[in-house]
């Protein structure tokens, strides 16, 4: 059972309140170092930081926009292994969705972690977040983004399209919707690791435990609705652009083989791609034969056989984080593609990537009598 | 049209059921269509997604894994493993503009030569039905 209780929100300065709650967490014995995204030196980006002092936890900022990157792996390399102690990883909820199915993967121990999760407010295109820094390093022109506007051009699509706002699965969660966060911050432990933290904190620090805001559920409906919305609506458009081979093959006629959706992917989980290996590295002689059989041949080649390859080990655990889209140079909308394949994939395993950490990954299970239509010529 | 169609079908078939059916089959003198193009391997459950994604995007008209009745495995349970790969092929195929019926899984026993056989026969005449490949019949110059 969740244990609600509400941060008093200083200066009504929500993002300063924050900190002072991570710091007060860093200061606990068990707690080692804490991830958070932040600015680190003179770097204008935030990326995630792992931050050992107390002192230095003005440099983060986990309530930008700015997502260049899905901590998901780097929580994964923290924990991998047994440390003394824990890791508090402050996460976006598609990165800890995605952590809990590297761990399913054994590429990350969550016994090593406890995760704190704030409700998302969405995420830019690190594209944008280029251009609008170029005028204002410290503070957003237009503020925070709107969550409650899901058609915010600057908010990535993937975010626009996500129902997974609110975290599951954290430790500790950071309540913002339906909340006025000039006044106060909610905050819940979910597990008994969040609850045991939260008890050790200075009782100054947190208000008497109380129930949830009733202004909180509608606010996590009304806005779940307006995703679904914009997500179907995304699926629609995305399943018209290539409901033929043709189409397919134009709509990643630009791809590059950069492989840079792969390196971005938080749940890519081969240690080593087949695609870097000598299987792919071909002698001329291939692709003239290639070339000779077929008349003619599209280099680079392999690009779609590239992107089925992928589809086929990541769909399962796809967590529409939407880095993919957000790092193909070419603006392929490689999200809106995947996101949609990885929805009918789930379904048809009545699976739900980073839903619950003891549902096994369907490929690594199997039940003797199931998809019995799937056999035979009939 | 159809007639002038020679598909071609991709059949990985495993060692201990269906292939030693294929086996059976020739040696008990069962005709079997030139379209099939058998591949031997040691269980169905080491078939990877990337064999049959790639024979499809190189123009196979079909693909058939084939291996041994459930329960029955040399391996015990490769089968089971094989039927959920299929299971997910079925959902990425038609993402490429792959019919999922060009992809088929059977369970053909080491006793079944009949059965090979008459599968065999009976691919061949869904292949023709379901036309070229989209990949290879679209295509000018190959992806």
């Amino acid at each position: 059972m969740a244990k609600t209780t509400f941060l008093d929100v200083a200066d009504k300065n929500p993002l300063q309140t924050i900190r002072e709650f991570l710091k007060s967490i860093l200061n606990t014995d068990d707690v080692q170092a804490l991830l958070v995204p932040g600015r680190s030196g003179s770097s204008q980006s935030i990326m995630p930081v792992l931050i050992n002092d107390p002192d230095l936890i003005d440099d983060a900022d986990p309530l930008s926009p700015c997502f260049p990157v899905n901590s998901a792996r780097l929580a994964s390399k923290l924990s991998h292994k047994p440390i003394k102690g824990k890791i508090a990883m402050v996460l976006r909820p598609c990165e800890i969705r995605a952590l809990i199915e590297l761990s399913k993967l054994k590429q990350a121990d969550l016994a090593n972690t406890v995760i704190i999760g704030i409700d998302c407010l969405g995420a830019y295109s690190t594209k944008y977040w280029a251009q609008i820094n170029a005028t204002d390093a410290d503070s957003l022109p237009g503020g925070l983004p709107d969550p409650g506007n899901p058609n915010d051009p600057h908010l990535a699509a993937a975010c626009r399209a996500c129902e997974h706002f609110v975290p599951e699965n954290a430790d500790i969660l950071i309540g913002l919707f339906g909340i006025n966060t000039t006044e106060k911050i909610m905050i819940q432990g979910i597990t008994d690791a969040g609850m045991a933290l939260l008890k050790n904190l200075p009782q100054e620090m947190v208000e008497e435990t109380s129930e949830e805001p009733v202004a909180r559920e509608k606010a996590v409906t009304d806005l779940l609705a307006s995703r679904i919305e914009y997500r179907d609506t995304m699926f629609e458009t995305t399943r018209q652009a290539i409901d033929s081979h043709e189409k397919f093959v134009r709509y990643f006629d630009r791809c590059i083989n950069c492989y840079n959706c792969r390196v971005a992917c938080p749940v890519c989980y081969c240690k080593e791609c087949v695609f870097n290996t000598d299987v792919f590295d071909h002698d001329p002689y291939q692709y003239l034969q290639w070339a000779r059989r077929k008349g003619a041949v599209k280099l680079p080649a392999d690009t779609v056989f590239y992107h089925m390859t992928r589809v086929a080990h990541m769909s399962l655990s796809c967590v529409g984080c939407g880095q993919c889209s957000n790092v193909c140079p070419n603006d392929i909308p490689v999200m809106e593609l995947f996101r949609l394949t990885a929805a009918d994939v789930q379904h048809a395993f009545e699976y739900e990537a980073g839903r619950d950490k003891e549902e096994p990954l369907p490929l690594s299970v199997f039940k003797e009598d199931e998809f019995t239509d799937v056999v035979g010529i009939g | 049209m159809t007639e002038k169609h020679h598909p071609l079908i991709l059949a990985f078939v495993c060692n201990w059921c269906t292939y030693t059916a294929a086996d059976l089959a020739g040696t008990s003198r069962l005709a079997y269509p030139e379209n099939i193009r058998l591949i031997r391997v040691m269980c169905t459950g080491m078939v990877d997604p990337q064999y049959i994604i790639k024979a499809f995007l190189e123009g196979a008209d079909m693909v058939l894994v084939s291996g041994c009745h459930p329960g029955d495995c040399h391996y015990i349970n490769g089968n089971y493993k094989a039927r959920r790969r299929i299971r997910l092929l079925k959902e990425i195929l038609p993402r490429i503009g792959i019919e999922k019926e060009r992809l088929r899984l059977t369970w053909i026993g080491a006793s079944d030569g009949i059965q090979f056989s008459k599968t065999m026969q009976e691919l061949v005449v869904q292949a023709r039905k379901y036309g070229p490949n989209p990949v290879s019949a679209g295509a000018r110059i190959s992806e």
